[in-house]
C-alpha cells in the first residue's frame, strides 16, 4: 500500500538537509513501528521517495514523502505514532493513501507558494519597499533573472512562472510561539519541469525598490506544494483518499 | 529556544546542524531548575563526537539526576572557529545555546593526544582562562578523562581536575562536592583540595614535581599531607548496578558510528605488550548476556537505528557471543536490523556469521597481524600464529571471500629487517593459499591482500613504556624497504602494501610519554594557530618541531631513550590498576620473546585483582 505523508519542517531545523531529513524519516519510521515495505537484495533500505528537496534555511509546513507499506491501520493512529516520536519543529500533518497506478510525488510536483518575511535578525525595513513594488512586478511583462547552472549563466525570464503574488498575512509557529507577520505571498513554479525560486523573485522586487538584497535578511516559509496544471492546481495530498 | 549563531553565520559554514542541537533523544530541562550545570566535551568535530560511546553514557548518567543538567559541546571546524574569532563569539552548548562560560563544569574526554590542541581551542572559545591557576570561583572547573589521562601531565597546566578512570563510580561524589561548593563560600582552593580526597579525581594543581639533573623526574609528590600520593583508577565492577543509555542521542548528520553500540565486554585477556588499551581497562568485564538482549531491543526502539555494533576491546573473547550474534542476527528477519560485525577471529563460527550478514563479495577479512615474524610476535605478547591467519584465510576462500586486510607495525622492540621482511612474505604466503584452494574456475577476479602498517609508539602503561621510538627517517627507511620486498613477490600483482604518516606518530610519541615541560609548548603551538592537529589536512608538523626548538624541548628525551628500569615516569602516581613490578616483567619477557598466557589461562598477578571483580574471579564464580 503506497502512502503520501504531508509534514511541516519548522524553526532551527530548517538547518537540518534534505539528505538528513531522509534519514530522520527512516529512523522515525521505526521508532513508531509502523509496517513499511524494505527492499529486497543484502542492504535492504525502506522504500520511500520524497518530494521536492527543500533548500537548507527555508521552512515548511507542506513538504511531502512516498512510502510503501506492508500493512496500515488508520492514518489517524499513524499519524498519532509518527508525531509521538518527532523533534520539535517536524510533525506530521497528514497521511492519504494513494492509487497503485499513482506516480511518485517527485515527479508530479508542479508548483510551490511561499511566504517570505523579514528575518528577525535584519535590522533594515526594506519589506515595506518591496511589498511597495509588488504591482509594478505584475504589470511587467519580462522579469529578468541571472540564472545560474552547472555549466552557464543566463539571463532568463521568470515573470510567466509567477503565477501569483501579493502582499499578505501569515502567522508563523516557531519555538512554541506563534506570530502574525506582514510579508509577500508567492505562488511559483516549481518540480523538475520549471523551477523558480522565491529568492529570484524577491530579488527582482529588491530591484524595482532599488535596494540592496542579501538573502538573509528574509526568512522563507513554503506553503504548500502542488501539482497539477495552472489552472487546476491541487496540494499533492489530493492524489490520495482519507483512510 | 534561539540559536547562539546568527542566520547568516549558519548559512555560510558547512553543515550547520553541526550546532543547532534538538536531535532526537537529546535532554531538555530548564537550567534554571537544576544545582549543577555540565558540559561535556569531545574535543573534536560533532560528526566525530557523537560517535563516542563514552560521552552518551556519561550525558545519560548525569541527566538521571534532577539536580544536574549536562549538555554537549564540540570543537567548532575552522570555519566556525575563524568565525568566532572575528566576531567574538563565546563557545556554546547545543542544548540550550548558552555560553560555557556560564556552567558549572566543563568535562573533556581526552581520546587521543593529538586533540590536545582543540582542548586549547574549546578552552579559549569559551572565554575561560587557559591556565587552571588563572580561573577563579566564577569559572567553570575544568576536568579531563578518558585514556590519555593516565598520562595527563603534557596538559596538566590546562586542567584543574583529571578524572582517572570509569565514571560510573565517582561522579555522584563531586557533584555533591560542587553543590556544597557553589552555596557556600568554599574558595577554588579548598574545593580542589576536597576534590583530591574522591576516588580517582587527580588535582595536578597539588602536586610537586623535582627533576633530576639528567632532565629525567626525581619524585612526583602531592604538597599536602592529605592529598594522596597515588589517584586510583576506577572501575565498575558490577554492570548490573550501572546505567546504560536506552535512548541515546541520534544525530541528523551522519555520524561516523551511525548505529547503535553495544558495550558487550571493558578490557582484554589478551595482554599484548604494545597495547595500552589491554592494560588500562583492567580487569576484563562481561556484561550478561541477557541484559545485553534486552538493551539492544530498548536501543533499537528508543532511537530508530537500523544498524547495531558490539563495543569491546576483543569480541572474540565474549563468552556468550554465538547466542548474543545469533540473537541480534534473527532480528535481521524480524526488524531488518544489520549487524555490523566487530573484527573477530577467524574461524568456522565468525565464517558463518560472516556470511549470514556480509556481502561477501563486498567485505574483506582482517587479520591485526601486528608483526611479519613469529619471533616478533611473541616479543609484542600478540598470541597469532601464522597457521591461524593461513588457514583462517583458506577457510574464508574457500567460503568465497577474496579480500585480506592485514594490519601491522613498524619500528616494535627488538624488529630486524627479517621481521620486516616477513610482512611481504607473509602477504605472499595468503595469496598462495588462495591459488591452491580456489579452482580456477571458482575465481572471479582477483585477489587482494591488502597490507598497511602504522608506526609504533610506546605507550604509558604498557611494558613498552621503557621501549624506545625508533627515528622518522628509520621508519621511513623500514617503509621503503618494506615496500620493495612487497615488489619482489611473484604474486605482487594480488598484493598491495601501505604504511602512515611519520609525522604524526612521532608528535604522538612525544606526547604520549611527556611531562609538565611540555604544557607550555602545547600552549605556544595552539598560539601560532594550530587546531584539528589529528586531521592529516590541518596538521602542520614544523609548528611543532619549531616550538619545541624554541622552548629547549628535545624530542628525542621523549621518544628515542631506552629509558632504565627504575626511572620514575612522569604518570607513576597514576595507579591504572597494573602494576609496574608487572609491566618491567612484560618488558623484561617481551626482550627475551617469551610470550604471556591470557587472563582466563593463567592469571600472571598484574595487579587489577584488587578491584575486585571480572576475570580474575570468573573462575571463582
Amino acid at each position: 500500500m503506497k502512502l503520501r505523508i504531508k509534514y511541516e519542517k519548522t524553526g532551527v531545523l530548517r538547518f537540518i538537509g534534505h539528505l538528513d531529513v531522509m534519514r530522520y524519516f527512516q529512523k522515525a519510521i521505526r521508532r513508531a513501528k509502523l509496517d513499511v515495505a524494505y527492499s529486497k537484495g543484502f542492504s535492504p533500505h525502506q522504500i520511500i521517495s520524497f518530494a521536492a528537496p527543500m533548500p537548507l534555511g527555508m521552512t515548511s509546513s507542506g513538504e511531502y514523502f512516498d512510502g510503501e507499506f506492508v500493512s496500515v491501520t488508520t492514518a489517524q493512529d499513524m499519524i498519532k505514532k509518527l508525531n509521538d516520536t518527532m523533534a520539535d519543529g517536524i510533525k506530521v500533518l497528514d497521511i492519504t493513501m494513494l492509487p497503485d497506478n499513482a506516480k511518485n510525488s517527485m515527479s508530479v510536483v508542479s508548483a510551490s507558494d511561499y511566504f517570505i518575511y523579514t528575518n528577525e535578525e535584519c535590522e533594515n525595513d526594506y519589506m515595506e519597499r518591496l511589498i511597495s513594488k509588488i504591482d509594478t512586478l505584475k504589470q511587467l511583462e519580462h522579469v529578468e533573472v541571472l540564472k545560474k547552472t552547472k555549466s552557464k549563466e543566463e539571463m532568463s525570464d521568470i515573470k510567466p512562472y509567477i503565477y501569483e503574488i501579493k502582499e499578505m498575512h501569515y502567522t508563523i509557529t516557531e519555538n512554541m510561539q506563534s506570530e502574525n507577520k506582514r510579508g509577500i505571498y508567492m505562488l511559483l513554479a516549481s518540480g523538475s519541469r520549471m523551477n523558480i525560486k522565491p529568492e529570484s523573485v524577491i530579488g527582482a522586487l529588491a530591484k524595482l525598490a532599488d535596494v540592496e538584497y542579501d538573502a538573509y535578511d528574509y526568512r522563507i516559509h513554503r506553503v504548500e506544494t502542488y501539482m497539477g496544471e495552472r489552472n487546476c492546481l491541487e496540494p499533492l495530498s489530493r492524489a490520495g483518499e482519507p483512510f | 529556544m534561539a540559536l547562539a549563531l546568527k542566520e547568516r553565520i549558519l548559512m555560510n559554514i558547512e553543515k550547520p546542524a553541526r550546532y543547532i542541537g534538538n536531535e532526537i533523544n537529546m535532554v531538555k530541562k530548564n537550567p534554571g531548575d537544576v544545582d549543577v550545570r555540565i558540559a561535556m566535551c569531545f574535543p573534536d568535530v560533532y560528526e566525530i563526537g557523537m560517535s563516542y560511546l563514552g560521552i552518551q553514557i556519561i550525558y545519560d548518567m548525569f541527566n538521571r539526576r534532577e539536580d544536574t543538567y549536562c549538555e554537549r559541546v564540540y570543537s567548532p571546524w575552522p570555519d566556525l572557529d575563524k568565525v568566532m574569532r572575528e566576531e567574538d563569539i563565546p563557545l556554546f552548548s547545543l542544548e540550550t545555546q548558552s555560553p560555557i562560560r556560564d556552567f558549572d563544569m566543563l568535562g573533556i574526554t581526552i581520546q587521543y593526544e593529538m586533540c590536545y590542541t582543540n582542548i586549547l581551542q574549546v578552552i579559549d572559545l569559551s572565554k575561560i582562562p587557559m591556565l587552571a591557576k588563572d580561573r577563579t570561583k566564577g569559572d567553570p572547573l575544568v576536568i579531563g578523562g578518558g585514556p590519555c589521562t593516565v598520562n595527563p601531565e603534557p596538559i596538566a597546566d590546562f586542567f584543574d581536575m583529571f578524572y582517572i578512570g570509569e565514571a560510573e563510580t565517582s561522579y555522584d561524589e563531586l557533584i555533591e562536592l560542587i553543590k556544597v561548593y557553589k552555596a557556600s563560600d568554599m574558595t577554588r582552593e579548598e574545593f580542589l583540595r576536597k576534590a583530591s580526597h574522591i576516588s580517582g579525581i587527580y588535582v595536578p594543581s597539588l602536586y610537586d614535581v623535582v627533576y633530576n639533573d639528567d632532565m629525567t623526574i626525581k619524585s612526583v609528590l602531592p604538597i599536602y599531607d592529605d592529598v594522596p600520593a597515588k589517584v586510583k583508577r576506577q572501575v565498575v565492577t558490577d554492570f548490573k548496578e550501572v546505567t546504560y543509555p536506552m535512548k541515546p542521542v541520534v544525530p541528523y548528520l551522519q555520524a561516523t558510528q551511525d548505529r547503535v553500540c553495544l558495550e558487550v565486554m571493558r578490557g582484554c585477556i589478551r595482554g599484548c605488550r604494545f597495547c595500552q588499551a589491554g592494560m588500562i581497562y583492567r580487569p576484563t568485564r562481561q556484561k550478561d548476556v541477557e541484559m545485553l538482549k534486552r538493551y539492544a531491543r530498548q536501543m533499537l526502539d528508543g532511537t530508530g537505528y537500523e544498524e547495531i555494533s558490539l563495543s569491546s576491546l576483543s569480541s572474540s573473547d565474549y563468552m556468550y557471543l554465538d547466542e548474543l550474534l545469533n540473537y541480534l542476527i534473527s532480528l535481521k528477519e524480524t526488524d531488518h536490523v544489520n549487524v555490523s560485525l566487530p573484527s573477530l577471529r577467524i574461524d568456522a563460527f565468525s565464517l558463518d556469521v560472516m556470511s549470514k550478514v556480509q556481502d561477501i563479495k563486498k567485505s574483506s577479512l582482517t587479520f591485526a597481524a601486528e608483526a611479519g615474524s613469529q619471533r616478533l610476535r611473541d616479543v609484542i605478547n600478540k598470541g597469532i600464529t601464522e597457521e591461524d591467519i593461513v588457514s583462517g584465510s583458506r577457510q574464508a576462500f574457500i567460503g568465497g571471500w577474496d579480500k585480506v586486510k592485514l594490519y601491522f607495525m613498524m619500528g616494535l622492540p627488538t624488529e630486524q629487517d627479517e621481521d620486516l621482511l616477513g610482512i611481504a612474505q607473509l602477504a605472499e604466503k595468503i595469496s598462495e593459499e588462495y591459488f591452491d584452494a580456489v579452482p580456477k574456475e571458482k575465481r572471479n577476479g582477483r585477489v587482494m591482500i591488502n597490507a598497511s602498517s602504522s608506526y609504533f609508539v610506546p605507550k604509558p602503561f604498557t611494558p613498552f613504556q621503557w621501549a624506545p621510538m625508533i627515528s622518522p627517517e628509520e621508519y621511513t627507511r623500514r617503509a621503503y624497504f618494506v615496500k620493495d620486498a612487497f615488489m619482489a613477490q611473484k604474486n605482487k600483482k594480488s598484493l598491495r602494501f601501505t604504511y602512515h604518516d611519520a609525522g604524526i606518530s612521532i608528535l604522538e610519541g612525544v606526547l604520549a610519554r611527556g611531562d609538565r615541560r611540555l604544557c607550555k609548548s602545547i600552549y605556544d603551538i595552539y598560539k601560532k594557530g594550530a587546531i584539528f592537529d589529528a586531521w592529516t589536512e590541518f596538521f602542520n608538523i614544523d609548528r611543532y618541531m619549531d616550538t619545541f626548538k624554541e622552548n629547549n624541548i628535545d624530542m628525542d628525551f621523549y621518544t628515542a631513550r631506552t629509558r632504565r628500569d627504575d626511572e620514575v615516569f612522569p604518570w607513576d602516581h597514576i595507579d591504572a590498576g597494573v602494576s609496574k613490578d608487572f609491566l618491567l616483567r612484560e618488558w623484561k619477557k617481551a626482550n627475551e620473546g617469551v610470550v604471556t598466557p591470557n587472563c582466563r589461562m593463567n592469571c600472571q598477578g598484574c595487579g587489577s585483582a584488587v578491584y575486585g571483580g571480572g576475570v580474575c574471579f570468573e573462575a571463582k564464580n
